[in-house]
């Protein structure tokens, strides 16, 4: 080979390498992006059975119900909808009626719970997650107690 | 009117950064020695001011002194003693605090050390820095000061997160900014480097000790903190692909590709305008990550309290240093000559492969990272990037990197022959089939990528034997020979075989925990027991205890193994007093690298308590391999070459610095 095909291997290989990463980040994305939904968006649109998504809101008051073993079910709504979560695992330690919440994971066909396998945990008490704040905040939920700290 | 002392210790520390920023610079524009000389006793003092005022917001946290904002709001006069002084960094204030400390320790080292350096480029070196150390002076002073007094005083503070009371906070966050903010010296050499226009080999010598220092301490920190969350949040996993964690993890990727790059350059003056580059990008990528960190800006679990107005300033800061940085870039980057040529196939060769990988993977955590700030910023539509994405893009891309590791050393500079290469490495892929093959005998089954992915582990871990072996000439001379002249090799031989030997710990650590581990989520009674690993975890009962400022639950597990007591376990669930704010403790038993992890939930009403109990196999090789990964890095630091060989490379570049430091 010459020098220059030589040249022409190499920044081909790379550019070939590059494009390959770029196909690859898009068909990752494709697959495992998940929405950020809060239950009033839920009255609106459609979410397929079994796209994961992500349910944030607030705990609904006495909703809070342990079943057998380690599931429990909760409602999270953000005071326009609200949406019935069962859970199977230890919640965070901060999961706590009437606070914020984010849950990960999809509806069933032809059920209107959301089996959550994942449900965030916050290190710290006086946080509220971003997401849920926006959005609550965007539809007149006013936040007690959120400012008060600081 | 101590707290002001360190107050105005800050405002003279600006000051004295402000000195540090312009003199030198106008000393080297005029060629005044005078004026550049001013830039090492400016270094230094401005570290000695830090490290007052530093000591001083200690003393506050020492002595909960709450007439301090920032202490009343972070500690708590029953807190024990070790919390107190590590909470000092374990909020944003000190956190600041502690990121200027060890910039402007960086600092005094270069001035400090910097003796063998061409005044000229050690002037706007010291220069550059002064220039970041003015900046986050400004910060601090501006928006984050940890100074500010409460009138009047409170009697009692806030206590500190109670998660951050843990050794980890004492160890994991200094380590950390000494990695992150490390590579601010290689960022200040390349910009020194651009507005003196001049970059040889001598100038990847000079930067290859502080990118080796930073990124040990990167790596050390980024472990560090894996193990910190994986033992303390109770949720049993040790990496979650979490913004906070990619804002560590992203420098590192770079920082690696540094190390690398800059090899390459100091032996053999190729890819200059990479290694330049790739010297800007590590420190703007630390830039960021702090920026993503501190302003809060990005869900993350790791979020503790932000403000997202401080998140302007420090874009702020953001994009004049890394748009300035490449700006400057761009205007010198084409004057500098490129240098030795090579083939596809040699050392070179390989460690351009490796920074193409390195630097993809870090580009695409960024963007993994970054793609729902930018979509909520563009369409407002908000969406998260989970660890499926990562671990996808990121696991494909690292696989022909880890396959390659092995041959990088073993092919010559200028040309190599991947073929003897090949027939060298032989009987490491044996031995990783071999011992892959074994695992799967003994683990009677289970998915074929995962024993795939462990023979990748044992082939690398062979590999950086063979390096060493072929390097002292096992088999060709006799023993004795061998020996010595495994003895005689250099430092960098040693760090190399080390560092390349923990990422195949690493890389078997992560394999074996991703497809072995198992968990179960159980409602136990005392008497109840549970299977994991071959292992029984029986739960005895729950007690009440007390510590210094929380109340606890802990629940007692006896383990045994085929009837075999094997030692017993307490997990526990505490309620933190001053903050009302419960905290899991994990029962944590380690048998050889693998471990049992116990978590609690909550207490049912009928007496039972719900138990996540895993088994982890392999899983301490993660933090063990990045561990033999650091001291890679040391060993490699402390070569006679790199301390030796700087100085001399140093007196044979003055005269013809364009032709640099010869070998």
């Amino acid at each position: 080979m010459t020098r220059k095909q030589k040249r022409l291997a190499v920044i081909g290989g790379g550019v070939g390498f590059l494009v390959a990463a770029v196909l690859l980040v898009m068909f990752a994305f494709s697959q495992s992006i998940a929405y950020f939904y809060v239950p009033g968006d839920l009255q609106k649109t459609e979410v397929p059975p079994g796209t994961r998504i992500r349910l944030g809101g607030l705990v609904e008051t006495g909703s809070v119900e342990r079943g057998s073993g380690s599931t429990v079910t909760f409602v999270v709504t953000d005071t326009i909808g609200t949406v019935p979560v069962t859970y199977t695992g230890i919640l965070p330690d901060l999961f706590r009626e009437g606070q914020g919440v984010v849950a990960e994971g999809a509806f069933t066909a032809g059920n209107p719970v959301f089996v959550a396998d994942t449900v965030l945990a916050k290190h710290d008490e006086t946080y509220m997650p971003k997401d849920v704040a926006d959005r609550l905040e965007a539809q007149g939920v006013t936040l007690g107690g959120k400012e008060t700290i600081r | 009117m101590i707290i002001e002392i360190g107050h105005y210790a800050l405002v003279l520390l600006l000051a004295t950064s402000i000195v540090q920023s312009l003199l030198p610079l106008a000393g080297t524009v005029r060629n005044d020695p005078a004026l550049m000389a001013v830039a090492p006793s400016a270094a230094v003092t401005g570290f000695l001011l830090t490290a007052f005022s530093f000591a001083i917001l200690t003393f506050a946290y020492v002595t909960s002194d709450f007439s301090v904002a920032n202490v009343w709001q972070n500690s708590h006069s029953m807190k024990p003693m070790i919390y107190k002084i590590s909470g000092v960094w374990g909020n944003h204030e000190g956190s600041m605090m502690l990121w200027l400390l060890i910039l402007t320790f960086f600092s005094a080292l270069v001035a400090t050390f910097g003796g063998n350096l061409p005044e000229r480029l050690r002037a706007n070196v010291l220069a550059v820095q002064g220039w970041i150390t003015t900046a986050f002076g400004l910060f601090i002073l501006l928006t984050s000061n940890p100074f500010l007094r409460l009138d009047p005083a409170p009697g009692e503070g806030q206590d500190l997160n109670p998660i951050l009371q843990d050794v980890g906070l004492a160890i994991h966050p200094p380590l950390l900014y000494l990695g992150y903010v490390g590579f601010s010296v290689c960022f200040s050499f390349a910009i020194a480097a651009l507005i003196d226009g001049r970059i040889d080999a001598a100038w990847a010598r000079w930067v290859r000790p502080w990118a080796l220092m930073a990124w040990s301490f990167l790596t050390a920190g980024i472990a560090m903190g894996s193990y910190w969350a994986y033992y303390e949040l109770g949720w049993g996993g040790w990496w979650f692909w979490d913004p906070v964690e990619n804002a560590s993890f992203m420098p590192w990727l770079a920082g690696t590709a540094l190390l690398h790059s800059a090899l390459v350059m100091e032996k053999r003056e190729a890819l200059k305008i990479w290694t330049v580059l790739l010297s800007i990008l590590t420190f703007s990528l630390s830039l960021l990550g702090t920026f993503l960190v501190r302003s809060g800006v990005l869900t993350s679990v790791h979020a503790f309290a932000t403000d997202p107005t401080r998140g302007v300033f420090i874009l702020t800061i953001l994009i004049i240093f890394i748009g300035g940085a490449l700006s400057l870039f761009a205007l010198r980057a084409p004057t500098l000559k490129a240098g030795g040529l090579f083939a596809p196939i040699s050392r070179e060769g390989a460690l351009v492969f490796n920074n193409l990988i390195l630097t993809t993977a870090a580009a695409t955590v960024l963007t993994g990272t970054l793609y729902p700030l930018v979509l909520e910023a563009l369409t407002g539509e908000k969406i998260s990037v989970g660890a499926p994405f990562f671990n996808l893009t990121f696991g494909l891309l690292m696989l022909p990197l880890l396959l390659a590791v092995p041959f990088g050393p073993l092919l010559a500079w200028k040309r190599g022959d991947l073929l003897a290469a090949g027939q060298r490495l032989f009987a490491a892929v044996g031995i990783g089939l071999f011992l892959a093959a074994i695992a799967q005998w003994s683990q009677g089954g289970g998915p074929v990528l995962a024993y795939f992915g462990l023979a990748i582990g044992f082939y690398m871990l062979a590999g950086a034997v063979t390096d060493l072996a072929l390097r002292s000439g096992v088999g060709k001379v006799t023993a004795g020979v061998a020996r010595r002249r495994l003895f005689g090799l250099p430092g960098s031989a040693f760090g190399t075989a080390l560092a390349h030997f923990g990422v195949g710990v690493t890389v078997i650590g992560i394999v074996a925990v991703t497809a072995f581990e198992t968990e179960h989520v159980v409602e136990m009674k005392p008497g109840a027991s549970v299977e994991a690993g071959g292992y029984t975890l029986t739960f005895d009962g729950m007690r009440q205890g007390r510590g210094p400022n929380f109340t606890e639950e802990s629940g007692h597990f006896t383990i045994a193994r085929a009837g075999v007591s094997k030692g017993e376990v307490w997990s526990s669930k505490r309620l933190y007093t001053a903050r009302r704010m419960p905290t899991t403790e994990a029962g944590i038993r380690t048998f050889g690298f693998s471990q049992l992890y116990v978590s609690l939930g909550d207490a049912m009403s009928d007496g039972g308590i719900v138990v996540r109990v895993w088994w982890k196999p392999m899983i301490l090789c993660i933090w063990i391999g990045s561990l033999i990964m650091m001291a890679g890095g040391f060993v490699s630091l402390c070569d006679r070459r790199l301390r030796i060989g700087a100085p001399q490379g140093a007196r044979k570049a003055r005269p013809v610095p364009a032709l640099g430091a010869a070998e």
